[in-house]
């Protein structure tokens, strides 16, 4: 039986179809899809395959907070989010959101808005796992390094 | 007793996710020195965020017996 959680970390590999039934919603006029996959190249190097660990009630707990965040902003939005963690492939699904609100602007805003908050405050780690090496990833947002080393409190409200 | 959890690089330099601690409350600027006193090649938490309860906390928070503190280094989903 599938897991009825809007907010869940799994281990298995996720169907896209079941995260999207869980947004569903007569009201709805869009529902938007972000699907986050393993990337076999990163600056060149080339990754064998990733290793996903999370802090389990943590991270579903702040996935759930993103759910918050986004009925804010969009309160009729209906969001789910699943994120596999263990070892995935190249071309895996890592993550799966999905977002439904009455219009289409809101869902593409919110999902996006999602996916860079999984990136700020969800206990998610990934491990690249090189031909020469393997190393945990930090930070990845790139354009926003916390030069204290981890997230400022205003990331993380 | 506090139950400290350990994450990622902190797992694998520390050698094990669970450290429990027989205090009966402890500041998390402490754990931090206590977990660098038993784990000298820990230096890595510096850069890694405390939560007590699965919630993001400052390092000033006193954790109590009974709670679960862990700390988060840098995180990398999606």
């Amino acid at each position: 039986m599938a897991e009825q959680k809007n907010f869940l970390i799994t281990e298995e590999v996720i169907n896209i179809q079941e995260v999207v039934d869980k947004v569903t919603d007569r009201n709805a006029g869009a529902i938007n899809t972000f699907i986050g996959t393993v990337r076999e190249l990163t600056k060149g190097k080339k990754t064998l395959y990733l290793k996903y660990d999370a802090y389990v009630p943590m991270a579903e707990k702040k996935l759930a907070q993103i759910g918050d965040e986004i009925q804010i902003d969009f309160p009729e939005a209906k969001v789910a989010i699943t994120h596999r963690i263990g070892e995935l492939g190249i071309t895996d699904i890592a993550v799966v959101i999905a977002v439904s609100t009455p219009h289409r602007a809101d869902a593409f805003t919110a999902s996006r808005y999602a996916i860079e908050r999984i990136k700020e405050i969800v206990p998610i780690w990934k491990k690249e796992h090189w031909e020469d090496g393997e190393e945990w990833i930090g930070d990845q947002l790139e354009k926003k390094p916390y030069p204290s080393g981890k997230p400022e409190k205003e990331d993380l409200q | 007793m506090i139950k400290v959890l350990l994450f990622a690089e902190l797992e694998e330099k520390a050698g094990q996710r669970e450290v429990e601690i027989s205090a009966e409350e402890m500041k998390i600027s402490d754990i931090r020195i206590y977990l660098l006193n038993k784990f000298p090649q820990l230096t890595v938490i510096n850069t890694a965020m405390p939560a007590i309860n699965e919630e993001y906390a400052e390092d000033e928070v006193k954790a109590k017996a009974g709670d679960n503190v862990a700390f988060i280094p840098p995180v990398s989903g999606g």
